[in-house]
């Protein structure tokens, strides 16, 4: 402090002679190092009453009160200062918790898409913020069937990034692929109105599709509708349900619905993050969608959800502002 | 040196932080210093105003291994502070006021401890040495 001191004694001397701009140039960056030494604002005033005392012995004694008064006031200041400094190294900490834990999760929540004959499967998912409120499960560990659950948890964030954890153990629990969706829904929400706070719900959409039978069986839990594509009859079909959101009532019945798939159809099963590039309209979404996908169904299911992510991004209005997952079913 | 002033009214605050500033100056902290002990004085006294309505701030000299230093006690039988940790936090007290609270007070000084029971009373004692 006091070679410190010595410092501004010779800084604000020149200046006194002088009042350049480079005195106060140079005055700033003293200022500068003195905040990286922690020096709060009362000590620099307090040093800054002293130097005058030095330079003018003749100082009038209601200058020496109006520094004091001062020095008594910035205390206050240098407390705020110093809480802010503490709060941004926890966000520094926290943000640092927050790289870790986005690995952990994707590592955790990581899942492959099956590759078979019967049918191409693609899938994009990109989170809107480090991480993911989507999420999307394959269930394929025998040669009969395939099953996909793509689920959204109202919420975003940490908390929904703990949700979903539990929501990948449900699933995992359920261990076969043949299980009924309507059966799938039903232990799900169970577990989650169970051990989820009231504030938690998800909502799911969940497919099974037979492959020797090529019968795509679907239930829903208050999940934005797949979309159909019927080659045969050229049109789209919505498919949903009225099935409420997961974790709201303990014991919920959910319907399913079985089609047929055939030659040339697809389905397009995904969050409400994709609908929703059009905040007005909602219904105008999805016809842009299914004429995005007609537009682009010589490719494959992968190529299909990469070009809709690219075509949708583009039309969004102030880029998008939610997780944007979709999963496409090719026959 | 110990003197023990109650703090009933709002000017009862201005006394202490007198009295702890005079004696503050005399076993020789510098103004910074004395401006640092007052501000401590004050909201130790505004917690005890405000949320105890009464108690007593008591100022004494203190001395320790040849080190001298002063040390205020604020002691009320209020209603106490559920969870102390949680006050000692940064940014907990800024959320509804601009005050510097307790963490401030913990700045301010070398050495805090915070003994409080819900519905018993709470003693705050700090100290800060020359
Ligand atoms: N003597 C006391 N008795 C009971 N509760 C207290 C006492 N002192 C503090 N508290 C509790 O602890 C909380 C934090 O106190 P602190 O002084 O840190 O901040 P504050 O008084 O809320 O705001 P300010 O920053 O203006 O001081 C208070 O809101 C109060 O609930
Ligand atoms: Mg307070």
């Amino acid at each position: 402090m006091k070679e410190l001191k010595i410092q501004y004694k010779k800084i604000l001397v020149d200046y006194i002679e002088n009042q350049s701009e480079r005195n106060l140039y140079i005055g700033q960056n003293f200022i500068r190092q003195l905040i990286q030494k922690n020096i709060t604002p009362e000590e620099v005033i307090h040093m800054h009453k002293q130097v005058m005392e030095e330079i003018f012995p003749e100082l009038p004694v209601v200058s020496r009160h109006g520094y004091d008064f001062l020095i008594e006031i910035m205390v206050y200041f240098g407390l705020t200062l110093k809480e802010h400094q503490m709060l941004l190294e926890q966000q520094e900490e926290m943000r640092i918790e927050m790289n870790v834990a986005t690995k952990i999760q994707s590592v955790l929540l990581k899942t492959t898409v099956p590759q078979i004959d019967e049918i191409d499967i693609g899938m994009l998912s990109i989170p809107i913020r480090k991480m993911n409120g989507d999420y999307v499960h394959f269930l394929n560990d025998e040669e009969n069937y395939v099953g996909v659950a793509v689920t959204d948890v109202v919420g975003k964030g940490v908390p929904a990034a703990l949700c979903m954890s539990m929501v990948k153990y449900g699933l995992d629990t359920l261990e076969y692929a043949e299980n009924n969706p309507s059966y799938v829904l039903e232990v799900l929400n169970r577990i989650i109105e169970k051990s989820v706070d009231d504030s938690m719900f998800v909502s799911m959409f969940y497919g099974r599709l037979d492959l020797a039978r090529s019968i795509f069986t679907y239930g829903s839990a208050g999940h934005e509708p797949a979309i159909y594509y019927n080659a045969a009859d050229n049109a789209f079909y919505g498919l949903g349900a009225k099935g409420l959101l997961l974790g709201i009532m303990p014991e919920m019945k959910y319907e399913q619905t079985e089609i047929p798939l055939y030659e040339g159809d697809f389905i397009i099963m995904m969050t409400d993050g994709v609908t929703e590039f059009r905040h007005d309209d909602k219904i105008d979404s999805r016809k842009i969608i299914e004429q995005l996908a007609l537009t682009y169904s010589h490719l494959s299911a992968q190529e299909m959800c990469e070009k809709l992510y690219e075509e949708l991004q583009k039309l969004q209005e102030q880029g998008l502002d939610d997780d944007f997952t979709v999963v496409i079913f090719k026959k | 040196m110990k003197s023990t002033i109650n703090i009933t009214t709002e000017w009862d605050i201005v006394t202490a932080r007198e009295i702890g500033r005079n004696e503050a100056k005399k076993i020789g902290f510098d103004t910074v210093n004395q401006a640092r002990i007052a501000t401590v004085i004050s909201e130790l006294a505004r917690n005890i105003y405000l949320y105890a309505s009464v108690g007593t701030i008591t100022i004494e000299t203190v001395e320790q291994d040849g080190k001298v230093g002063l040390a205020i006690t604020a002691a009320d039988q209020g209603p106490g502070i559920e969870d102390v940790r949680a006050v000692m936090q940064d940014g907990f007290s800024t959320s509804g006021s601009i005050g510097a609270g307790l963490p401030g007070v913990k700045r301010l000084m070398d050495d805090i401890e915070i003994q409080s029971q819900l519905k018993e009373g709470t003693t705050v004692r700090v100290k800060k040495w020359l």
